[in-house]
């Protein structure tokens, strides 16, 4: 596809950014990342035993997937990250106290049911919403979104810092690691470890003093404290609207469940 | 005469663990020069660099740029100093931190209070002055190293300073790009002071040379005169590269310029 072949240069820490020119990838910032969290906290609010309500999140993501032409392949595949959650989750119904329920022959306890399901549906709601989050916005911008939502400067330093520097210090890694190979190491077993702890330790220094040097340099062209940032505008009310869609739809699900 | 821009009188240091790196050196630079700090290594001669924008301040000695005199106690004097020195840094990769090359020439001048067009204006122009006009939006690490090493340059050069004084500016660069950067700094009118180990970069960019040895300036002539003087050159370890004839390589200059 030639639409995965082009961008426009933003490509610092965005190995998840996938490029697109949708509605939802041109959506401000700000106003998606509380569209994202307002719907992550309506997922969470819901009862477990709301079994339908899952499934009906779930579908409204798959809407915006599909509107944001993501390749679905690409979104269920960076859902791994989820397995330990999943692991717990299927415990707890065998090990959850009585009253104990029959599932397709499977005697499992009732409240370890819920508990196990609660865990995975919201956990799957979640880590998709952030998937399809991260893959319409550059981590950049999310940063900028975050600013403009008043998050503390501080913070938003630190990730940006972690933003540039974490390339940087994982070539230096690699680099140690090539030099080390280069004289005959071969990370076997624990009694290589005390030289992989060495390792970490010596790049923990380069970058303990790299971060002086950036101070040095920072301090020479005048910073007082504060990035400058690129400020996001203030947006009309209708995109807003456009935005708080997905959230507000998950809630007029769960008005109209709580009702019944 | 006029007002130097950088002057500097009996600047002395000890590190706090009693290292002593500077002993009262003297130095003046006026509008236009280009000096080359030449020295072995270990000679203080980054410790000498970190004194010029009041990085380091030993209390000993004063150095003024542009009739300013650094007072580490009065903060904005101190901010002043860091408009009217340019600092480049060595390692690229220390002095870009910000996520793309843009934002990264616009920090300094942000600094300084210029906002909007102004501001868009000064990063353009700054750029353009490296020919990396068109890398604006790129991400710093994407770039090769020369490239880097330009628009650390750029970063600087977007704060109109006095002065710019460069760390090393041909290392780790292949030919063609240590060329380069031999054009762009020629290119610029600017007063310049170039710290470096690279005697011929030295010869071609900059018509005067001091020798920092031991903390003091033992040498402060034309740099030709320098590379020249053999007994100078073996006592203070300065090294031409091999088949290396400064004589040659003047007259080739001034055929060129």
């Amino acid at each position: 596809m030639a639409e995965e072949l082009h961008e426009h240069g933003h490509q610092l820490g965005d190995h998840l950014y996938i490029h697109r020119h949708t509605s939802i990838h041109e959506l401000a910032p700000h106003v998606k990342l509380v569209s994202a969290i307002s719907f992550i906290f309506v997922a969470v609010f819901t009862p477990a035993n709301f079994y339908l309500n899952f499934a009906l999140y779930a579908a409204l993501l798959f809407v915006v997937v599909m509107i944001a032409r993501l390749p679905l392949s690409k979104v269920l595949s960076r859902m791994i990250v989820e397995i330990p959650f999943v692991l717990f989750a299927v415990i707890m119904p065998f090990v959850g106290p009585a009253p104990m329920i029959e599932i397709a022959g499977i005697t499992v306890s009732e409240a370890g049911f819920n508990a196990g399901f609660g865990i995975l549906a919201k956990g799957t709601i979640g880590v998709l919403t952030s998937i399809v989050l991260s893959a319409t916005t550059p981590a950049r911008d999310i940063l900028m979104g975050l600013e403009r939502l008043r998050v503390p400067s501080m913070l938003i330093q630190i990730a940006t810092f972690m933003l540039r520097y974490s390339a940087v210090v994982t070539d230096e890694l690699r680099r140690m690691k090539i030099s080390r190979e280069s004289r005959g190491f071969d990370a076997t077993g624990p009694k290589q470890w005390g030289i992989i702890a060495q390792t970490a330790g010596a790049l923990f220094i380069r970058s303990y003093e790299r971060g002086e040097r950036v101070h040095l340099a920072m301090m020479s062209r005048g910073y007082d404290g504060v990035l400058p940032a690129p400020t996001l505008p203030a947006l009309p009310l209708s995109v807003w609207l456009q935005a708080s869609l997905l959230p507000l739809l998950a809630l007029v699900i769960l008005i109209v469940r709580i009702s019944l | 005469m006029s007002i130097p821009v950088l002057e500097l009188k009996e600047v002395a240091f000890a590190y706090p663990d009693g290292h002593q790196a500077l002993f009262g050196v003297n130095l003046h630079i006026h509008q236009n020069e280009r000096v080359a700090l030449l020295g072995p290594n270990g000679a203080g001669k980054t410790t000498l660099v970190m004194h010029l924008n009041g990085i380091l301040h030993s209390g000993h000695g004063s150095v003024s740029v542009a009739g300013l005199k650094i007072d580490p106690s009065d903060k904005k004097s101190l901010k002043e100093i860091r408009r009217r020195v340019g600092i480049v840094f060595q390692d690229p990769d220390d002095q870009l931190f910000m996520p793309t090359v843009r934002e990264d020439v616009a920090f300094g001048p942000h600094n300084m209070g210029i906002r909007g067009d102004e501001l868009t204006a000064r990063v353009d122009e700054a750029l353009t002055q490296v020919g990396m006009l068109e890398f604006a939006d790129r991400a710093p690490h994407h770039l090769s190293f020369g490239q880097r090493r330009r628009v650390a340059l750029a970063t600087v050069l977007a704060m109109k300073p006095e002065i710019l004084i460069l760390d090393e500016p041909s290392s780790n660069l292949d030919p063609a790009s240590r060329r380069e950067l031999a054009e762009i700094l020629r290119s610029l009118s600017i007063t310049l002071l170039m710290v470096t180990h690279d005697l011929p970069y030295a010869l071609e960019l900059c018509p005067r040379s001091v020798i920092l040895s031991g903390g003091v300036i033992v040498a402060d002539a034309s740099t030709i005169d320098i590379l020249q003087n053999e007994t100078l050159m073996n006592e203070q370890r300065l090294e031409l590269p091999f088949g290396f004839d400064p004589a040659v390589a003047y007259k080739q200059l001034n055929k060129t310029i």
